[in-house]
């Protein structure tokens, strides 16, 4: 079985509010003194790899990440975390590039890079959020694509997927090769990687390719924007003033809420 | 063509997301001067598209057995040729629910056209239709311009107010379709979550609870009755999720469900921007959390600052005496 899973790095999502700033005319997030990290659901996707990987004895996970040159550190980290082996497309264009130009140069580099029973992405990036890299990547393959799984097993030749629904769950066959996007689930929280295997990482070989090297229309997909483009991008101002209940035991204060309670609720 | 095409799964009937599915379709036609279409999917959509065709030009029904309940790869094969054959749409819009989201991005894919999702906001900007939406975890919010044409966009649906009927209904016709089905992925087993939270989306009281509530039990032992009194569907934050002490389903955020109660009680969750994202909408947040400076509270109405531990017991206390 050879799997291969997109990796994306991001700004880390989960920085306060208060410390987030955008650069107005550039249209992105301002670094500021965030981390770059690999995208969670990215990580949840090479997390049910593995376990995968665990439950049938054995199959090649490759990673594939496009990005600027730093993102040769979630690779190293994926490597850390048993993945077989990594590869990087460097992109020196557009910093935000548009979800289908980020499917078509996956998706070269995925056909350069060999066949695969199974191609996963998490169901989106934290950043922008776009929820569109897996579905793109499957039709530029031309292979089916299930969404939002969090279980891969393997029954009888066929994948059987668990994935999540608005009202619960569901089990799905499919025949690979097919494309997976993945969701976050109690049982695919990601792995620590030891600090030892981490820098063990960087010893490791890792492909390191351009856009040229893809034998893709490379001027398409250094402008990023034929699909689309970002026109606007602000922080929306929603602060709501919060009254804090008053009272002078925890009693009264209760009773204060509860009333502020009752009035938003109406009569029940 | 400036027409719009709406796509709906019978499933779920005339709820709030169809209704705001066909309000902003309405509207998005009305500003093209273009008509309003509907395509429906799936078995037993008859009160579904009677009450579609009050408010649109045109509907069709395609209810073939092999479209009768939901496949991935069959499903989009037919939408394509739906959307594709059927009309060249400026503007092909669904709502976020699981199966919309799937294959959105790959029908506008199959028409040549762009995909964006999650959006709040359509409307025409020359030659391009535009789609606002959060970004970064609900920190920020931009306006994308669709560069190709249809423009496919799925939508936070239940945001959008529902449209008005219209003198003349529109008709409602039956798809002429070859289908054929693709064997390659098949749904063979489907679960709905016990414990009424499929109904999350449509509740007016929600009381929420995060990784603070420390485990399972607290769930069922405190929050549970306190749901009850209120009557109020129960939710979580995604650590709470993660952690297994509540299913998947109750995930409110981003990339969880987006809900618009009337009130939002949210009990030892932080507030993380991922969280705020899928309750925007709602009327009024209110919060219980041990931390003063908790940013749950820079989006709350009303707050405590104290243990739930302690609140919940006396709240409930609290308000069945009031409701007397
Ligand atoms: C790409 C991405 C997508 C995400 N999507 C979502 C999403 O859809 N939904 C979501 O919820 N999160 C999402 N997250 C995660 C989000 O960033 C936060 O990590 C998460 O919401 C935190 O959950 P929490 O507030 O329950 O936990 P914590 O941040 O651990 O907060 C616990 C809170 O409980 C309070 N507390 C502790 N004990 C008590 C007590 N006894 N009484 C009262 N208060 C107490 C603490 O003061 C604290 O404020 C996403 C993250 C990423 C990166």
């Amino acid at each position: 079985m050879n799997i291969l899973v997109c990796l994306k790095q991001i700004l880390d999502p989960e920085i306060p509010a208060r410390d987030f700033r955008i650069d107005a005319a550039k249209r992105l997030a301002e670094q500021g003194s965030a981390n770059l990290v690999t995208n969670i659901f990215c990580e949840n996707a090479l997390e049910t790899a593995l376990q995968f990987r665990e439950r049938i004895g054995g199959a090649k996970i490759t990673v594939l990440s496009y990005g600027q040159p730093s993102a040769e550190d979630s690779l190293r980290k994926a490597l850390a975390m048993k993945a077989d082996q990594a590869a990087l497309v460097t992109n020196d264009g557009n910093n935000n590039p548009d979800s289908l130009t980020n499917a078509r140069v996956l998706a070269a580099a995925i056909r350069k890079l060999g066949t695969f029973d199974l191609v996963m992405t998490g169901r989106e990036a934290g950043d922008w959020g776009a929820g569109q890299t897996g579905a793109l990547i499957a039709e530029e393959l031309g292979l089916p694509c299930v969404s939002f799984v969090d279980t891969i097993e393997s029954v009888n030749g066929k994948l059987r997927l668990k994935r999540q629904t608005d009202t619960g769950w569901e089990v799905l066959e499919a025949v690979p090769p097919v494309v997976v996007t993945i969701t976050n689930d109690e049982h695919n929280v990601p792995r620590i990687p030891k600090v030892r295997d981490v820098m063990m990482s960087y010893r490791q070989p890792l492909t390191k390719w351009t856009l040229e090297d893809l034998g893709i229309d490379v001027s398409e997909a250094r402008a990023g924007n034929t699909y689309y483009e970002v026109a606007e991008l602000f922080i929306p101002q929603k602060e709501t003033a919060c009254e804090f209940v008053t009272g002078d035991t925890l009693d009264e204060k209760v009773e204060a809420f509860a009333r502020r309670i009752v009035e938003v609720t109406g009569a029940m | 063509m400036n027409d719009v095409l709406i796509c709906l799964f019978s499933s779920a009937g005339f709820d709030k997301a169809a209704q705001g599915l066909a309000g902003a379709g309405r509207r998005l036609a009305d500003e093209l001067g273009g008509q309003l279409r509907a395509v429906i999917l799936g078995s037993e959509a008859e009160s579904l598209a009677l009450e579609i065709a009050r408010v649109s030009d045109a509907v069709t029904v395609a209810d073939q057995a092999e479209l009768a309940e939901y496949q991935p790869e069959t499903c989009l094969n037919a939408l394509v040729e739906l959307c594709g054959e059927a009309l060249e749409a400026r503007a092909v819009l669904l709502a976020n629910d699981t199966y919309s989201q799937e294959i959105a991005p790959r029908l506008a894919y199959r028409l040549g056209g762009s995909a964006v999702g999650d959006g709040v906001e359509v409307s025409a900007r020359g030659e391009h239709l535009r789609v606002s939406r959060q970004v970064y975890g609900g920190k920020a919010q931009a306006v994308i311009e669709l560069k190709r044409r249809p423009a496919v966009v799925w939508l936070r649906a239940r945001s959008f107010a529902p449209p008005a009927h219209r003198e003349t209904p529109g008709a409602i016709t039956r798809a002429a379709l070859d289908i054929k089905p693709d064997e390659r992925t098949r749904i063979v087993e489907r679960k709905r979550e016990t414990g009424g939270e499929a109904r999350l989306e449509e509740a007016r009281v929600i009381v929420s609870g995060g990784r603070g509530i420390g485990g399972p039990e607290p769930f069922e032992t405190e929050l549970k009755p306190l749901a009850e009194l209120l009557g109020a569907q129960m939710a979580a934050s995604r650590a709470a999720c993660d952690a297994g002490w509540v299913p998947p389903t109750w995930q409110i955020g981003q990339t969880g469900k987006k809900v618009t109660p009337d009130l939002y009680l949210a009990i030892a969750i932080t507030g993380a921007s991922q969280h705020m994202a899928g309750i925007s909408e709602a009327k009024t947040i209110a919060a219980i959390n041990t931390d003063p400076d908790a940013p749950i509270f820079k989006h709350s109405r009303f707050g405590i600052v104290a243990d739930y531990r302690q609140v919940v017991p006396l709240l409930r206390e609290k308000l069945a005496a009031l409701q007397k």
